[in-house]
């Protein structure tokens, strides 16, 4: 490669970008790292201006004024809570863009540039594509628009692989024939989109993370294929980059849900096991070995250390303000409080750490699931906020059930568990929760918003009564 | 540019942010993620290169859409993540 200014600046910027992803890697200099990342775009975008002296064409200037404004006001209007449409939605933008991108340059410059560029070309439109239209899916799903089981359609499966074989047929014909370039760029895009929408309506929420984790890979994926077509390295090695973090993200999130990529893209989704058991609601059976624990209060107000474990449920009845109102009381009561977070607990990978940042506590006290597992059998006592998949004991005993083998958090070790989940139906696997049963453990359904700020008041008057009978 | 040196550089990235991402803890997935995702906007570049030497009217209009996509993309997703880890506080300074 030459040593030109293109690359030498080119370079310098993936390079300080790697710089930003380093910091990333902690929440002190994280902040720091990513307001670097976003100078060096903006470095980015500024090069390839003046450089090519194009900076005074007012199509490019108002299209980049017009795209930041609009997504300052698309995020100046969103609350915590729905950041995980907001990044959905976004990775579908950067999608659609690396599909037109391609498009563009097929359309133009189809049968001038070598037989490389134009199959980048291919590839980036059909990536992108599906990007667009899949991530638009999940966000629909995530917002509530669209249905958020999964849908199937009439041979779901078969669909799906007969457009991935005439796609990946384009894309090699569209190559290597000369003539009806435009024609071949059209189908890619027109089936690339309806791959993204069949692909995605079938996902279900808890299955979200990954979806979600594999669509941020793909959009990683377009823009660095696209970098090929046009010939530019940043995009190459940014794309390539942002590719591999998906990636390992998809990774993390199917080991931890104990699935197969491959289940998720072919779609066996847990629907069947789902589908038998909400139709018969689960009744808990107080057998001898059940009894009703009703000094539950006094057991947390005698507590020396006690653990969290925030799930989905959180997040959809808005507990955190509750959590942290339950977190304040017990730190004020001197005790040892942490969280426990499960890697797939919410819809997208983190999610519960954003959420209980979102409401001021502090990082230190969020624990993931390595550090804090072999904690649990010294733990006095275990508040469950709308998590139930993820701390089913099922998963280490119950072989042939769909979350056998699932690393859960180890709830069931504690001294005891108060459960505040809204009722005792099994999560999104489909398998009941055997930890309902436990006889040191106290269910207190409803609505977590409401369940907690109950507890909290019953945990003052009980102390205070105690202290009135103590004088 | 040379295709194979392309293909270099793609494989050299793909490694490098492998092994620089895989030190991440899940406690910064979200923003990493939202970070990871406002990169993949890069592609705003391409789409200035193509609209910039776009001949055709409605190639051009196509473009302006792209870099209005890719730009929404690099700046809500630099933004919220901005947000995001602007919530991340220590505790220790309160103990």
């Amino acid at each position: 490669m030459e040593l030109n200014i293109v690359n030498i600046v080119s370079l310098v910027i993936i390079l300080i970008c790697a710089a930003d992803i380093k910091l990333m890697s902690s929440p002190k200099t994280a902040l720091v790292g990513n307001r670097i990342g976003a100078l060096s775009m903006l470095a980015a975008i500024l090069f390839v201006l003046i450089y090519n002296d194009i900076i005074t064409i007012p199509l490019l200037l108002v299209s980049l004024i017009i795209g930041a404004f609009i997504g300052i006001l698309f995020t100046y209007k969103t609350g915590g809570v729905k950041i995980p449409q907001l990044v959905a939605l976004f990775n579908g933008f950067g999608g659609g863009a690396s599909l037109i991108v391609s498009f563009i340059l097929l359309l133009e410059q189809g049968s001038n540039i070598d037989t490389f560029a134009r199959f980048t070309a291919f590839s980036g439109a059909i990536v992108g594509g599906l990007t667009f239209s899949g991530s638009l899916i999940a966000a629909g799903k995530l917002e509530g628009i669209i249905n958020q089981k999964p849908v199937t359609i009439k041979a779901h499966s078969m669909i799906t692989s007969l457009l991935l074989i005439i796609l990946l047929a384009i894309m090699i014909f569209g190559t290597v024939i000369d003539d009806y370039i435009v024609t071949f760029a059209s189908g890619a895009t027109v089936l690339s989109l309806l791959f993204g929408v069949i692909f995605a309506i079938r996902i279900g929420g808890a299955d979200m993370p990954i979806t979600i984790s594999l669509l941020n890979s793909c959009s990683g994926l377009a823009a660095s294929v696209c970098g090929f077509a046009v010939g530019d390295i940043i995009l190459i090695s940014l794309g390539a980059i942002v590719g591999a973090s998906g990636l390992i993200l998809t990774q993390i999130m199917c080991k931890a849900m104990n699935r197969s990529l491959w289940h998720i893209l072919t779609g066996s989704t847990y629907r069947k096991v789902i589908d038998s058991s909400t139709e018969t609601i689960v009744e808990i059976k107080s057998d001898g070995a059940k009894k009703e624990v009703h000094n539950y209060l006094e057991i947390v107000n005698k507590a020396k250390n006690i653990i969290i474990v925030p799930g989905y449920g959180m997040a959809l009845s808005q507990a955190q303000e509750q959590v942290k109102l339950l977190f304040d009381y017990l730190i004020g009561k001197g005790k040892d409080v942490r969280f426990a977070i499960h890697p797939v607990a919410g819809r997208m990978p983190g999610h519960m750490n954003v959420l209980l940042a979102e409401v001021d506590i502090p990082y230190e006290y969020l624990c993931d699931i390595d550090t804090i597992n072999p904690e649990f059998a010294s733990t006095d006592v275990v508040i469950v906020v709308g998590a139930c998949d993820v701390i089913n004991p099922e998963a280490i005993t119950a072989q042939g059930t769909p979350i056998y083998g699932m690393p859960i958090l180890r709830v069931h070790e504690a001294k005891h568990v108060i459960v505040c989940n809204k009722d005792t139906k099994p999560g999104y696997s489909g398998v009941e929760n055997s930890l309902y049963n436990k006889s040191n453990v106290t269910l207190l359904l409803g609505n977590a918003a409401d369940t907690l700020a109950e507890l909290i008041s019953q945990l003052q008057n009980d102390l205070q009564s105690d202290t009135v009978l103590q004088d | 540019m040379n295709n194979s040196i392309m293909i270099l550089i793609f494989i050299i990235s793909t490694v490098a942010g492998y092994k620089l991402i895989k030190d991440v803890p899940s406690l910064l997935h979200t923003p990493l993620m939202s970070g990871m995702n406002a990169f993949s906007g890069i592609t705003v570049v391409g789409a200035i290169l193509t609209t910039a030497s776009a001949a055709a009217l409605h190639s051009k209009i196509l473009g302006a859409i792209a870099i209005i996509l890719a730009m929404i993309n690099v700046v809500g997703g630099f933004y919220i993540t901005d947000r995001m880890l602007g919530k991340f506080k220590s505790g220790l300074k309160d103990k």
